[in-house]
């Protein structure tokens, strides 16, 4: 089992590692730290400590994977009806970068039916190769499926990075695929980067909603397997010129499956599409009754933006629950984002706060959501709003 | 129907509070929560033994003190709460802590669904789910948002997705994992509460699961947390003044000036 002990010699009290430690399981008494018994030995002390005074020993993985035989880097080219998700095209862009610090192909994993052209836009945005499998049941994401194919395909071409989006359906194949491969997986990061002579894939991601950035390897294992964020990374400008593989793998496509999606409705969340707009606009307890939303939706047309809500109007029946922005909602990063009446709860802000630009309109000087904004306005949502609508309608024409 | 469901421990989020000189969260008289997802978990757990009978059965891996945490779900209806509890579980990540949960579950045996929150708000990674499932080998839907039929053998239901649902079937047993939508988790009744107060809470060790302790907690998991620090929001607030048509006419300003027009 692994060990961790404090080198009483070395360790002179400064209290460095007291903020190193992300459970709260370092006190320091008389001048030493002490490690509590709620250290749960994932060793993200060691490196806050200046005097090397932290001895933290991790036994040795039997048999480890032999990591050199795994090269290059993957993503998974999610694709609806054929159009590829943003999120693909931003992990080609990711993994071009980090492939050419590896010196090594970045390939996509393309799964669909009848998605040759899909092929083709993933290499114009920076696919080497694209391994291609078409097939009528592939027609819908299928997590039995498409799990079954993508291990199959990791097995026999062994890639040492494969980044999924973290959408709906990419954090649910990339665990899925993880764990039967027996490897690590870091989900949602926002940071990836390579530390190029161990090859090893430095990822970054934040947890308890965004207040803590927590940096994880996966050192012994392959392939290294990461989820992303949508729009963290960029994608690149298409090139319709740039050439690739289309690789058709001979693949075993399962039969008789388990898991069987019946019906993909869309409903009127359609317009949404929160995690993938550009500008978001959304309403909070201040708009006092759910016909304002109506002003909202106004603001958001002028602006070809997607409407959002807090999680206060959702839960008061103001609003359907697919336009909840936060811990329990949807976590979004548009280019802009109004928080119109939403005082800043910190379940909202961890659903928002990576936002390029926050438009913050509160009556309440001293609301929290203030503290995050580029732009605060201190008024009334319902005279702001119809103004601002106006304002953009005339000079956006 | 016997349904187990995992639940974890988190920080009571409300309170996350960050000290400004060391720069690091504060959890000193943070109360500890069952996870907020896991209690839609429960509460469909508790729906489906209403309807079709059988028991619900809550499992968590955490530190002894998770265990009067699982006392609160006795006092909402559960029939029993299992403490999965050792030295050996500590630094699991992800992986590791699938593979506990798994074997415990295979302890308990005969189940026809597993249920979990769709993700934690702690770590927020929403993996140990989709992982578990496939370690007890079962087919599993994340994200569900209704179960529009469950009988011996068969469960139909409705997954969220970015611009809709899907419904998807599935045979039994398998696990799905569920987001707020799904219901409106009820509140312990006095004679929950009386049950809970006399109910004791096992605890089972890696020894008492058959697991194999290189396949738990640290040992067990392929990831390794090398560093944590705490984002700087560098964050330069500008505040609008005037009349309200002259804040509305500055805003509009500074917006189209920067670029961001519509994405027409």
């Amino acid at each position: 089992m692994a060990s961790i002990s404090i080198l009483l010699e070395k360790c002179v009290g400064c209290r460095l590692c007291i903020g190193g430690c992300p459970f709260n399981a370092i006190a320091v008494e008389n001048r030493k730290a002490r490690i509590l018994d709620n250290c749960t030995l994932c060793g993200a002390c060691v490196s806050s400590c200046k005097f090397n005074a932290i001895d933290f020993r991790k036994d040795e993985a039997e048999g480890p994977v032999d990591i050199s035989s795994y090269k290059g880097v993957w993503i998974f080219g999610e694709q609806k009806n054929g159009s590829p998700a943003n999120v693909a095209l931003e992990l080609l862009g990711a993994g071009r970068r980090l492939a050419e610090q590896l010196q090594v192909d970045v390939s996509a994993v393309l799964l669909g039916d009848n998605v040759g052209e899909t092929a083709k836009t993933l290499i114009a945005h920076g696919a080497d190769n694209v391994y291609l499998v078409d097939h009528p049941s592939l027609k819908y994401f299928n997590d039995e499926s498409y799990t079954d194919i993508f291990v199959q395909l990791i097995e026999k071409y062994k890639p040492e990075i494969v980044l999924m989006g973290a959408s709906t359906y990419g954090r649910s194949l990339a665990p899925r695929v993880a764990s039967r491969l027996n490897t690590g997986l870091t989900a949602d990061c926002t940071g990836l980067e390579i530390d190029v002579e161990r090859r090893i894939l430095m990822q970054t991601r934040p947890a308890f909603g965004g207040n803590l950035m927590a940096t994880i390897i996966c050192p012994d294992h392959r392939p290294q397997m990461s989820t992303v964020r949508p729009r963290v990374m960029k994608a690149l400008e298409p090139d319709h010129s740039r050439t690739g593989n289309i690789i058709r793998p001979d693949v075993r496509i399962p039969e008789n499956l388990k898991v069987r999606v019946l019906d993909v409705v869309t409903t009127l969340c359609e317009k949404v599409n929160l995690t993938e707009a550009d500008i978001i606009v959304s309403g909070g307890r201040g708009l006092g009754d759910p016909k304002n939303f109506a002003l909202v939706e106004e603001l958001a047309n002028v602006l070809g933006g997607a409407v959002g809500a807090s999680r206060a109007t959702v839960d008061a029946g103001w609003i359907d629950y697919c336009h909840q922005v936060g811990q329990t909602g949807k976590t979004v990063a548009p280019r802009v984002y109004f928080a119109c009446g939403i005082s800043g709860a910190i379940q909202h802000l961890a659903g928002m706060s990576s936002s390029d630009v926050i438009i913050a309109i509160n009556k309440n000087p001293d609301a929290p959501i203030f503290r995050v904004a580029t732009f605060g306005i201190v008024g009334d949502v319902l005279e702001i709003l119809p103004l601002l609508t106006k304002e953009f309608k005339a000079r956006l024409g | 129907m016997n349904v187990i469901v995992c639940v974890k421990q988190v920080p009571g989020t409300n309170e996350v509070k960050i000290n400004k000189e060391t720069n690091t969260i504060i959890r000193e008289g943070v109360e500890a929560i069952i996870n907020p997802f896991d209690a839609y978990a429960i509460e469909e757990g508790l729906r489906i033994k209403e309807k079709t009978g059988g028991k619900v059965t809550v499992i968590s891996m955490g530190i002894p003190t998770v265990a009067g945490l699982l006392k609160d779900t006795i006092a909402l209806g559960a029939d029993e709460a299992v403490l999965l509890s050792d030295r050996a579980f500590a630094g699991a990540d992800t992986l590791a802590t699938s593979y506990v949960l798994s074997m415990s579950i295979k302890k308990i045996g005969s189940y026809d669904l597993v249920i979990c929150g769709k993700q934690a708000t702690d770590g927020d990674t929403a993996q140990v789910g989709p992982s578990l499932a496939e370690k007890l080998g079962i087919p599993h839907t994340t994200y569900v948002r209704k179960i529009e039929e469950i009988r011996e053998g068969y469960i139909r239901c409705q997954r969220m997705t970015d611009d809709g649902y899907e419904v998807i079937e599935m045979p039994l047993p398998a696990l799905i994992t569920v987001v707020k939508e799904i219901n409106e988790p009820r509140l312990p009744s006095l004679k929950g509460m009386m049950r809970a107060k006399k109910a004791v809470i096992p605890v089972w060790t890696a020894e008492d699961i058959g697991a194999d302790k290189n396949k738990c907690g640290l040992k067990g998991s392929p990831t390794q947390v090398i560093k944590t620090f705490v984002p700087v929001h560098d964050v330069k607030s500008e505040m609008l003044e005037g009349t309200p048509e002259q804040q509305a006419s500055a805003l509009a300003e500074k917006l189209l000036s920067m670029r961001f027009t519509t994405c027409k």
